[in-house]
């Protein structure tokens, strides 16, 4: 990704490169103006992570718990072994990695299917794209209400379908909730995932297909002998960026279970034990490992990123 | 392509699943917020009676008025500030020479993908201490951790577009540096900013998970929060109705937004996010 991000130096051609062994000094001067003009929001984005996150660990190496905050002490990593022994940690991981996973794939299976709706459709484009983009735009919590009470017992209009339990209740049971809260995150997020893929599908040459037509390759061949090869880095950009927004799931959980029933996820769990049991320590040390999760699957994309960017551009 | 009738319906079909995919659950909660309240258990998608009752209850609700004037005014100002911010840095990233651009576009990317659970706590110790818990500012600070990198990537990608020589065009032709910015850039680059700050707004008026945890009165709770603590008018009382019309309040800006922006935030979400 960072190499996708270079090509500025082209645009900016009207900036002498400077000459080697002494800058000249209309290249200090501009060099100076852009270390002005980042640093505030540099320095900003430093002070809103940077700064909480090593206040996270340090709280994370103490005991202290503010019920009894006379009690702080340094515990060095303790707090990280009594949450990496506990069961609750790795089956909040479990339902972590269900979530993330099973919404992750129907969103990209969907949103594919949607993005060449929006690329090969003939008419209705303008509505196709205003639609896809409420779910996108709508407030989470707005989203995770909605698909709640329609699968509420009381009032839910999906009780009232033919075949289905009017009594069903599905946030009784595991499962069933996980089914749920997927389905609102599918619902919610696919639109975001499809306007990447759309754009991915923009730069597949429309010549490729046209020649491959020619040759007799029917319309699946071709979706997987050159669409999908040529979108593979636009695909996976939209799998990172979704899976590490899937991984942090909050908000629709807190919604419609607040990880009742097995639904409890990593981010649930890092709230309660913060906010509601104000462990500060213990809390913190989940946020740490949260982080660390993150950056893991972070440099797993990057990696299979970097590979699969830079044998297309060998290909090429 | 042929313009077959066959695939004319075909397209037709496709069009009209995802259009129904999008919709049903925002006709589901619409069509709740006006349920007259002996029709709410009725579990039909509609019920056929138009009832403003719930419309009625939230607009008299202090709690619901408050929380929407600390969603509307938080948002906003989050979003003026990180714009500000990043336009300053967008525009040093692309348009002058530099060594870092890289570490700070990727700096700005793994600042987006930045997990807000991991600071919740430490935040939440902070603003006690210092004074910020529930107060709007304790909110609009760690909202700079999603804004200022959604809106660094949109304006850099929009700035890429601009043709910069045309202010030295301007300023060869006898305008001033000042005539020449106002008169060629400014407009230029405004629809790239009103873009992004849609989008910055859009992330802003979304967030909970800050809200939740930072906030506990009317003093600084936003809508999102509001509604998870909502208890409706007595404590037995299933606030379904209420809830779901504080739901479509919050949700027509974003629906109005969307209809008459659509083609720009398309273009803004996916040059951010392609681009990067």
């Amino acid at each position: 990704m960072e190499a996708a991000s270079v090509p500025d130096a082209q645009v900016a051609p009207q900036a002498p490169k400077p000459a080697k062994g002494g800058a000249t000094d209309r290249a200090k001067s501009e060099r100076r103006l852009a270390y002005m003009l980042c640093a505030p929001a540099v320095i900003a984005m430093l002070i809103v992570t940077g700064y909480p996150i090593g206040y996270a660990f340090y709280l994370s190496l103490q005991k202290f718990d503010l019920r009894f905050p006379d009690e702080k002490e340094f515990v060095g990593l303790s707090n990280y072994g009594d949450v990496l022994s506990s069961s609750t940690w790795w089956s909040d991981v479990g339902t972590t990695l269900i979530i993330t996973v099973a919404s992750v794939s129907i969103e990209l299976v969907l949103g594919m299917a949607i993005a060449l709706v929006m690329h090969r459709a003939i008419f209705g484009r303008g509505a196709v794209r205003a639609s896809v983009l409420i779910p996108y735009g709508i407030v989470t919590v707005v989203a995770a209400f909605a698909w709640r009470y329609a699968f509420d017992p009381t009032s839910g209009f999906v009780q009232g379908l033919p075949l289905i339990s009017d009594t069903w209740a599905p946030f009784n049971e595991r499962d069933s909730s996980l089914l749920v809260i997927i389905l609102t995150e599918v619902w919610k997020t696919t639109p975001f995932m499809a306007l990447l893929l759309l754009a991915g599908l923009a730069l597949v040459p429309d010549e490729l297909h046209e020649a491959a037509k020619v040759d007799g390759a029917n319309a699946v061949q071709r979706f997987y002998r050159i669409t999908l090869p040529l979108m593979k880095p636009a695909i996976l950009v939209a799998l990172l960026f979704r899976t590490l927004d899937a991984f942090r799931v909050f908000d629709t959980v807190f919604i419609q279970t607040a990880g009742a029933n097995g639904t409890e996820t990593v981010s649930i769990l890092g709230y309660n034990v913060l906010i509601n049991r104000v462990n500060l320590g213990l809390g913190s040390a989940i946020s740490i490992l949260i982080f660390i999760a993150v950056i893991l699957i972070a440099t797993f994309f990057v990696k299979v990123l970097g590979t699969s960017t830079a044998q297309q551009r060998g290909e090429a | 392509m042929l313009d077959s009738a066959r695939q004319r319906v075909l397209w037709g079909i496709g069009i009209l699943v995802v259009l129904l995919y999008a919709l049903i659950p925002v006709l589901w909660i619409a069509s709740l917020s006006v349920k007259p309240v002996d029709k709410l258990t009725d579990r039909k998608f509609f019920s056929g009676e138009i009832s403003f009752d719930n419309y009625q209850s939230i607009f008299k609700d202090d709690t619901f008025i408050a929380a929407l004037v600390n969603s509307i005014g938080i948002a906003l100002i989050a979003t003026l500030i990180s714009i500000v911010l990043a336009a300053m840095a967008a525009y040093a990233l692309s348009r002058l020479d530099f060594a870092g651009k890289t570490v700070i576009l990727s700096g700005a990317l793994a600042v987006a993908m930045f997990p807000p659970i991991s600071i919740v706590g430490s935040l939440f110790d902070m603003w006690r201490s210092i004074g910020l818990y529930d107060t709007w500012a304790g909110l609009i600070i760690p909202y700079m951790t999603f804004t200022l990198p959604l809106a660094i990537y949109t304006l850099s990608a929009f700035f890429r577009e601009i043709p910069w020589e045309l202010e030295q065009a301007a300023q060869v032709d006898g305008a001033t540096p000042f005539q020449a910015f106002r008169k060629v850039i400014v407009p230029l680059a405004a629809p790239g900013v009103f873009t992004a700050s849609i989008l910055v707004f859009i992330f802003a008026w979304n967030d909970f998970i800050f809200a939740n945890t930072l906030t506990s009165t009317d003093n600084a709770r936003t809508v999102p929060a509001a509604l998870a603590f909502f208890t409706g008018g007595s404590q037995f009382e299933q606030p379904i109705g209420a809830i779901s019309a504080a739901a479509v309040v919050v949700t027509i800006p974003i629906i109005v937004m969307v209809l008459i922006f659509q083609r720009r935030i398309v273009a803004g979400l996916t040059a951010g996010a392609v681009k990067g």
